[in-house]
């Protein structure tokens, strides 16, 4: 199982702020759930844009880094504060 | 070397945080200090701020912003208030406060902070409007500022 994060404008546009994701074995990495989310469709496609970035277990990574059985995967918009 | 991070959102005072780098050690020979306030936006349109974040991950890299900061420069503290929640203009935001034996450390290691706090910490800011909310949407200047840290 895998736990799913959105976050500010991502999470408005979603109408979701996280869920559970069933683990799949077809999973290796970030880009895998990524896709899995975008074949949604409307509003999921939004997750393709190249500026949506995605932390694994609270951890700055990308599509490229390895997932795991029960990791946290967070998807959000470029950061603001400050 | 001491890290402090406080995400809160009540309002803090510049002085106490002032004082608890001061009172720190007595090898201190400088401080510098950082604060951000909510300004005016949207040609005087703009009522407040409303800051979001991430539990966790947001402690997890401004602590290793810090350490970052440390490695580069001989720093003794360095402490950070960031607000969340909603905010009115001219309320304070963020504080970022280093101390040092010398300026030069305590001036390149403030500024290196909160560069990195700007474009690492998932904090999301909502702009507060008379007619409407919106997202803040991110500075590529903000993003090169970081950038000139890794030349």
């Amino acid at each position: 199982m895998l736990q799913l994060r959105f976050f500010a404008s991502l999470r408005d546009q979603l109408n979701c702020d996280g869920e559970s994701l069933d683990w799949n074995d077809n999973f290796s990495i970030a880009s895998d759930v990524r896709k899995v989310l975008v074949a949604r469709g409307t509003p999921w496609d939004t997750l393709s844009k190249s500026t949506v970035l995605i932390a694994i277990n609270q951890e700055m990574g990308n599509d490229e880094t390895t997932i795991n059985d029960g990791d946290e995967i967070a998807f959000f918009p470029p950061v603001t504060g400050g | 070397m001491n890290i402090s991070i406080s995400i809160q959102s009540d309002d803090f005072s510049h002085n106490e945080e002032y004082q608890k780098l001061c009172n720190d050690s007595p090898r201190i020979g400088a401080i510098v200090t950082f604060c951000g306030l909510v300004r005016e936006f949207d040609d005087s349109n703009g009522k407040g701020l409303f800051l979001e974040h991430f539990a966790g991950m947001t402690e997890k890299t401004l602590e290793n912003i810090c350490k970052q900061a440390a490695e580069r420069w001989p720093i003794i503290s360095m402490r950070i208030v960031h607000r969340i929640g909603a905010m009115e203009l001219g309320e304070q935001i963020v504080f970022v406060g280093v101390n040092s034996a010398h300026r030069k450390a305590a001036f390149h290691a403030c500024e290196f902070i909160m560069d990195f706090l700007k474009t690492d910490a998932p904090f999301w800011k909502k702009a507060l409007t008379k007619d409407s909310d919106y997202w803040v949407e991110a500075k590529a200047s903000d993003t090169e500022a970081a950038n000139t840290w890794k030349k």
